[in-house]
C-alpha cells in the first residue's frame, strides 16, 4: 500500500514567549542575553517561602490571544503544579495551568493554496518557562535567567493533515501572535516553540493511529521536514506489519530524521495539582470585553480588505500584510496617497529593496509614510520621472528628507514645460537633417534617435511623454511638407 | 488499602528516593497504613459539599508589569554549592 493510501493526522503544541518586561511570578527581568543568573528573585530560584505573584499583563496577552483565535475565555481559571526533577526547574514542579485553563474552543482560519483552512483550537493556558542547562564536562551548568519567562502554550487539534498545513499554519499563528504585540515570533531564539503530535491511518479508517511527540522543531522548514520524514517512516512501519509505539521524538537536524527519545513506560507522572499558593483566577466580562475593542485587524482580514477594498492582487495583499510594519507603513502612506497599487508596488519594490540592502527594521527607516506619499504624488504631478524617482527615493531613505527638498538640490525635477522641451525638439530636428529623412522615407526606427538625442540635451529630465508627443507632431509636419 | 512494592518503588522513584529492599517492606506497611488512615474520610456523606482547594477564596492579587526585586549575582548565588563563573553548576544531568 503506497504512502498516498494513507491519512496523516497532525496536531500542534506551540510555547509562546509573552513579550512582557517581568516573568510571570515575580519582578525579575525577561531580558534576553543577560549574565547567567543575573534576572534572579527569590521566586525564580525557588528559595522556601518565596510566593509567586501574578503578572497581570500575563493575564492581558492570554486574553488577547484567545480572542484572535475565536475561543471562549474563561472567567475562572485555575493554576497547577507539575512535576518533575530536572536542575533548571528548581522548585521541582512547573507553575501551569491544567484543568481550567484560561480559553478554550478556539479555531484558527489560514489561507491555503487557492482556498482557507480552519484549524480548531483546543486550548490555551498561561505557563512559565524553565531555565537553561549547559553540560560541561561532568557538570550542568545552570542559567535560572529564563526561569519563570511567561509562556502560552498553544494547543491545536488534530486537525492537520499534512506537513505543507502544519507549516502554514504555524506560520499563520505567529504572525497573528506578532500583529496582536504579545510574542516577538522568533523561532530560531525559542520565543516561539512548536512540538508536533504526528500519528497516520488508512485512508477511509474512523480511528486515529498512535500518535508520536515530535520534539525540536525550531525553524518553519524543520516542522515540514521532521512531520515529512515521521509520516513516512509510521507509514512504513505499519507496511511492515509492526506498530508505532506512543513515544516522544527529537528531530535530528543534521541527519534529517526523528529517532526515540523516551517510550511510553518512560511516560512522565506529572502529579499535576491545583497550585495552593495561586488562587484561582477571576476574571470579570468587562474586563474581556475591554481586551476585545481592543484587537487589532489580524492579517487574513486585512488580506481580506486589501483585495476587496482595495483591489490588490491577492500576492501583493498577503505580502504587504505578512509584515505587520509593512503594512502599517502602507496603510499610513495610504492615508495621504490613494492610489493602493501604486504605493503597494513602491512599498514591495524600492522601500523593501532598501529595507533588506540596509539590513534596517522598518521601524527604523528615515523615510516616513507621508515623505513616500509625496513623492509618488510629485511622480503624478510630473515634477519627476519614473526613473529618477527611485534615486530619489534612495536619497530620502539615507536622509529622512522631503521628496521635494532631494529632487531640487539632485537638480532631478522633469522638464514638462512644453514650450522648453519643443525648444530643444526643433534644435535635434535642425542638425539632424540626414535622420529625419530616413523617417520621412519610412525607417521609423530612426524615432528612438531623436529621443535619445532631445533626452540627453536636457540631461534626462525632460517628461518623456511630452518628449514623445512633440517629435510625432513635428515630425509628421516635416513630412508634410 | 493494599499497596504492592511495585507501587511504593513508583513513588519512591517519583520522588527520586532510592530504597533498600527492607525500605521498600517497611515503607509499604507504613504507606498502607497512612491511606487506611485516610480511607476513613470517605466514608464520610460529602456529596452535598463542593470541593475546596483553596482556603483564601477565588482572585488573589496581581502585580503590574514592572522590574523590581532582582537579587544581584553574589546573593543570588550565595547558596550554590558550586559555581562556575556565574552558573550554577551540578552534577550533568541529561535527560
Amino acid at each position: 500500500m503506497p504512502i498516498a493510501d494513507f491519512q496523516p493526522v497532525i496536531g500542534l503544541e506551540v510555547h509562546a514567549q509573552l513579550l512582557t518586561e517581568s516573568k510571570i511570578f515575580s519582578g525579575a527581568s525577561t531580558g534576553f542575553g543577560a549574565e547567567p543568573n543575573l534576572h534572579t528573585t527569590e521566586v525564580c530560584l525557588g528559595l522556601p517561602g518565596a510566593l509567586p505573584v501574578l503578572n497581570e499583563k500575563v493575564v492581558h496577552m492570554a486574553v488577547r490571544a484567545g480572542l484572535a483565535l475565536n475561543c471562549q475565555i474563561r472567567l475562572h481559571s485555575v493554576w497547577a503544579r507539575k512535576h518533575y526533577f530536572y536542575p533548571d526547574l528548581p522548585k521541582g514542579y512547573q507553575i501551569t495551568q491544567y484543568e481550567e485553563p484560561i480559553c478554550e474552543h478556539g479555531n484558527l482560519v489560514f489561507p491555503f493554496g487557492d482556498t482557507e483552512k480552519s484549524v480548531r483550537i483546543l486550548r490555551i493556558h498561561m505557563e512559565e518557562d524553565a531555565g537553561k542547562n549547559i553540560h560541561q564536562g561532568a557538570q550542568s551548568l545552570v542559567d535560572l535567567n529564563r526561569a519563570g519567562t511567561p509562556l502560552l502554550e498553544i494547543v491545536s487539534e488534530p486537525d492537520l493533515r499534512s506537513a505543507d498545513e502544519a507549516a502554514e499554519y504555524l506560520k499563520a499563528l505567529r504572525d497573528i501572535l506578532v500583529y496582536l504585540g504579545v510574542n516577538d515570533g522568533n523561532l530560531e531564539e525559542g520565543s516561539f516553540r512548536c512540538d508536533a503530535n504526528v500519528s497516520v491511518m488508512k485512508k477511509g479508517a474512523t480511528e486515529f493511529g498512535t500518535r508520536v511527540e515530535l520534539k525540536n522543531l525550531n525553524s518553519f522548514r524543520f516542522v515540514k521536514q521532521a512531520i515529512d520524514y515521521e509520516i513516512a517512516r509510521q507509514v512504513e512501519l505499519v507496511e511492515g506489519g509492526g506498530k508505532v509505539e506512543q513515544e516522544t521524538r527529537l528531530f535530528d537536524t543534521q541527519r534529517g530524521e526523528t529517532r526515540a527519545m523516551r517510550g511510553k513506560e518512560d511516560a512522565r507522572d506529572y502529579r499535576y495539582f491545583p497550585d495552593p499558593d495561586l488562587p484561582p483566577l477571576v476574571l470579570e466580562p468587562a474586563f474581556v470585553d475591554g481586551i476585545k475593542a481592543t484587537l487589532p485587524e489580524l492579517p487574513l482580514a486585512k488580506v481580506r480588505r486589501y483585495v476587496d477594498v482595495l483591489g490588490l492582487s491577492e500576492y501583493d495583499a498577503r505580502l504587504l500584510t505578512a509584515d505587520k510594519a509593512l503594512a502599517a507603513f502602507f496603510e499610513s502612506a495610504l492615508a495621504h496617497y490613494g492610489d493602493a497599487k501604486k504605493l503597494a508596488n513602491w512599498c514591495l519594490g524600492e522601500l523593501s529593496r532598501q529595507v533588506n540592502e540596509k539590513g534596517v527594521a522598518l521601524t527604523q527607516v528615515k523615510v516616513t509614510p507621508v515623505q513616500l506619499a509625496g513623492l509618488l504624488q510629485a511622480i503624478d504631478g510630473k515634477t519627476v520621472s519614473n526613473n529618477a524617482a527611485k534615486e530619489v527615493f534612495g536619497a530620502m531613505f539615507e536622509s529622512g528628507r522631503d521628496a521635494q527638498s532631494v529632487i531640487a538640490e539632485k537638480g532631478l525635477g522633469q522638464v514638462s514645460d512644453t514650450g522648453a522641451i519643443e525648444a530643444v525638439v526643433n534644435d535635434i530636428l535642425a542638425r539632424h537633417p540626414a535622420e529625419v529623412a530616413q523617417y520621412k522615407a519610412g525607417k521609423v526606427q530612426v524615432f528612438g534617435f531623436f529621443v535619445g538625442q532631445v533626452m540627453r540635451a536636457m540631461k534626462g529630465k525632460g517628461n518623456p511623454q511630452t518628449v514623445n508627443e512633440l517629435l510625432k507632431a513635428k515630425l509628421k509636419l516635416t513630412r508634410a511638407f | 488499602m493494599k499497596l504492592s512494592v511495585d507501587d511504593v518503588r513508583h513513588v519512591a522513584r517519583l520522588a527520586a528516593l532510592r530504597l533498600s529492599p527492607e525500605e521498600e517492606n517497611a515503607f509499604r506497611g507504613q504507606l498502607e497504613d497512612v491511606l487506611g488512615a485516610m480511607s476513613e474520610l470517605a466514608t464520610l456523606p460529602t456529596a452535598a459539599v463542593p470541593a475546596m482547594c483553596y482556603v483564601q477564596g477565588d482572585g488573589g492579587a496581581t502585580r503590574a508589569d514592572v522590574v523590581q526585586g532582582e537579587l544581584g549575582l553574589e546573593k543570588a548565588l550565595q547558596n550554590a554549592p558550586a559555581r562556575v563563573g556565574s552558573h550554577f553548576a551540578v552534577p550533568k544531568i541529561i535527560e
